[in-house]
């Protein structure tokens, strides 16, 4: 082995970046995007609405929803080393405001939603409902408001330069926070019921399959273009700095960047994506609570990601639809073995093949050509080497 | 004057569990940089076993005083079987060490449904421990509480006195300042850590005993728990425990102001901005050790 490489020494980014020297034979650039994007619509666009039923259409949309949210984390963590464990609460944010639009479009003009007559014994809608009245404002509000509170709190974390496990119990607590401030406040906001039976979007009636076929092709456009986003944002000059500041903060801030800077980034275009899915979320399910957005599920989007692969652009999207997917198919027969299943699948990707499944591919590869060297490889380098237990103690 | 002081004690009440909680956390976090998020399964183990020995031990007091120390080595050899098994593989891996211990909570509460059932259960209090002390003034406290802060309190003394004074301590002390330094002089760090973490979670088993006084045993009890107990642990700073019993005090005592002032879940939103506010000004906790490192 030659000189260590400064950046991608993880086993997670493997998949993504090849051992030097491999990637020039292989089918690549610009070419070879085009085939997949085009492979992926075909999918999205013609396989699965042909060959699925309409309700297991609309279970994809709800998975496909998923998926947005985990290309966010890809970036964040699997690119950025940000172990976000709080992105429910920006899906939460995207949902809910889109929701208090739909329901106040249902009420009609004037009208108070049906839940706030129940239990806040309202006569009149609360301040900061009204803006979310307006299309125009509600539409934006679903990835911008989620954005804002990124950005407000990464901001003010990066800055100090909390970090690691600090950033990942933080970013959690801001879960907690928020699940316990929406329950708190049933008057307003539904609490533990959430905003539900949500009937209309836009003027088209959801309980219409039709309708929901339009929700379905429209989130399968968003992911897309997520991907396409997410692609070029990576291979952009930020997402090599964005690679080095997880790898090693201190010297890319040696070399005259500002990580805070290229880390928020990162974290609020995570928190874009999850908004925008969680927007659409709403109409593909009806329904957004505290229960979809809390601790858990926001762990468990985290667990789509560690099984796809982390450091990867598609392995979060495809690992997030099949743990759903798992999920749905397992849970309806045999509701306490998905449990365990899924603890046992988290522990075991995550500590023995920390690369996640889209890195099998890679690793198999590489044995084939250096069969010792690979073993020895995966044994010998942490995940993040920014982490190490050398610059954490000091923490 | 009355209303002052009762809020006062709800929050050193609060505090008093929170300690009792983080007390193990500060230990295995500070030590081995491990974020173990089964320690809330560890809790929920402390009062199943207090439940479990109730039905056959049946004087309520007994059966409490039976619980502290069973319930300690059961959470402990909990806490040592994940190291053994997990942890110990993943040491330079902090980060993943948070996610595998999350899987291990997610099987651990679907253990507890399946053996105990969804439903919450509860235990007897002793009759000791159920009514009021009456203070001068018109005042009065829980004795529950009263005791509960008194568990904290000499869970605190035992291990500070513990890391103080035995050759035990002391070696722990060594592995938390400087790992490699230790190992070099010849401090087995392994099975240092090894009993660390016994203690640390042992710690977690009898918090768990002291939260069935407070309230239903159930399969998710330790799971909010945990985030609460993690922030005091950041907050106090990562290895210092005088930095956590400050830090779950003042906290406590801000929830229980909070709450009053406003509403439960606008207190919570207090804390969690205080906590942010905190770490601007002191973002590595309120005490830290000094190191020479760049990190």
């Amino acid at each position: 082995m030659s000189a260590a490489p400064l950046v991608g020494t993880d086993p997670a980014s493997v998949a993504a970046t090849p051992p030097g020297g491999r990637r020039g034979r292989r089918f690549d650039g610009p070419a070879r995007t085009a085939v997949g994007f085009a492979l992926g619509a075909a999918l999205l666009f013609a396989v699965a609405p042909l060959a699925l039923s309409d309700f297991r259409l609309s279970l994809l949309a709800k998975y496909l929803c998923v998926a947005m949210v985990a290309v966010g984390i890809g970036i964040a963590w699997g690119r950025g080393g940000m172990l976000t464990l709080g992105q429910g609460v920006f899906f939460g944010l995207g949902g809910y405001a889109m929701a208090m639009h739909l329901k106040l479009a249902d009420a009609g003009p004037g009208q108070l939603p049906d839940f706030m007559q129940l239990y806040g014994q309202l006569d009149e809608l609360p301040l900061w409902w009204r803006p979310f009245a307006s299309p125009w404002v509600a539409l934006p509000a679903t990835v911008l408001l989620p954005m804002a509170v990124a950005f407000g709190l990464g901001s003010l974390v990066f800055r100090r330069r909390v970090r690691g496990a600090y950033f990942a119990i933080l970013s959690q607590a801001l879960a907690a926070a928020m699940v316990i401030l929406l329950v708190g406040q049933q008057g307003t906001t539904g609490g533990t019921n959430g905003l539900t039976d949500i009937q209309g979007f836009f003027g088209y009636d959801l309980d219409d399959p039709v309708n929901q076929r339009m929700v379905y092709f429209v989130i399968a456009a968003s992911l897309l273009a997520l991907l396409a986003l997410a692609r070029q944002l990576i291979r952009s000059r930020y997402g090599e700095l964005l690679v080095a500041v997880r790898d090693g903060e201190e010297r890319v801030r040696f070399l005259g960047y500002d990580p805070a800077g290229v880390k928020l980034v990162g974290y609020v275009v995570a928190a874009g994506m999850a908004g925008l899915a969680g927007a659409l979320f709403v109409p593909a399910v009806g329904i957004i609570s505290p229960a979809l957005i809390g601790i858990v599920p926001s762990i468990e989007f985290v667990i789509g990601v560690a099984v796809g692969g982390r450091a990867t652009l598609l392995g979060p999207v495809l690992g997030a639809v099949a743990v759903a997917w798992a999920r749905t198919a397992l849970s309806e027969r045999f509701p306490g073995t998905w449990t365990y299943l899924q603890g046992l699948l988290f522990v075991l990707v995550v500590a023995f093949l920390p690369g996640g499944l889209a890195s099998l591919w890679a690793l198999a590869r590489q044995r084939r050509s250096d069969p010792v060297g690979a073993r020895r490889w995966r044994r010998s380098r942490p995940a993040d080497p920014a982490e190490a237990r050398t610059e954490v103690s000091a923490a | 004057m009355t209303v002052l002081f009762g809020q006062l004690f709800t929050g050193i009440s609060i505090g008093a569990v929170l300690l009792l909680v983080a007390l193990g956390l500060a230990l295995t976090f500070g030590q081995m940089n491990v974020i173990n998020m089964a320690h809330g399964e560890f809790i929920m183990a402390g009062a199943y076993t207090t439940y479990v020995l109730q039905q056959t031990v049946t004087a309520a007091g007994w059966s409490l005083l039976v619980a502290l120390p069973v319930a300690f080595a059961v959470a402990g050899t909990m806490g040592v079987l994940l190291e053994v098994l997990l942890i110990r593989r993943l040491y330079a891996r902090p980060l993943d060490t948070l996610l595998v211990t999350w899987g291990v909570s997610l099987m651990l509460q679907q253990l507890a449904r399946d053996v105990f059932g969804s439903p919450n259960v509860q235990t007897r209090a002793p009759a000791l421990l159920t009514g009021n002390v009456a203070l001068p003034g018109g005042l009065t406290v829980a004795n529950n509480r009263l005791f509960i802060l008194a568990l904290a309190l000499a869970a605190v003394l035992a291990l500070t006195l513990a890391l103080r004074l035995t050759p035990l301590g002391r070696r722990i002390r060594a592995v938390v300042q400087n790992r490699d330094l230790a190992a070099v002089s010849g401090i087995p760090t392994a099975r240092v850590d090894r009993t660390t973490f016994f203690i640390g979670s042992g710690l977690a088993g009898v918090a768990g005993v002291a939260l069935t006084l407070l309230g239903p045993i159930g399969p998710t009890m330790g799971t909010n728990l945990i985030i609460d107990a993690f922030l005091v642990v950041v907050v106090g700073g990562i290895g210092q425990l005088k930095g956590s019993v400050i830090v779950a005090f003042a906290l406590g005592v801000l929830q229980a102001t909070g709450e009053y002032l406003t509403t439960l879940s606008v207190a919570k939103v207090i804390v969690f901005v205080a906590i942010v506010a905190f770490l601007q000004w002191r973002p590595q906790g309120l005490f830290t050790l000094r190191t020479r490192s760049l990190a």
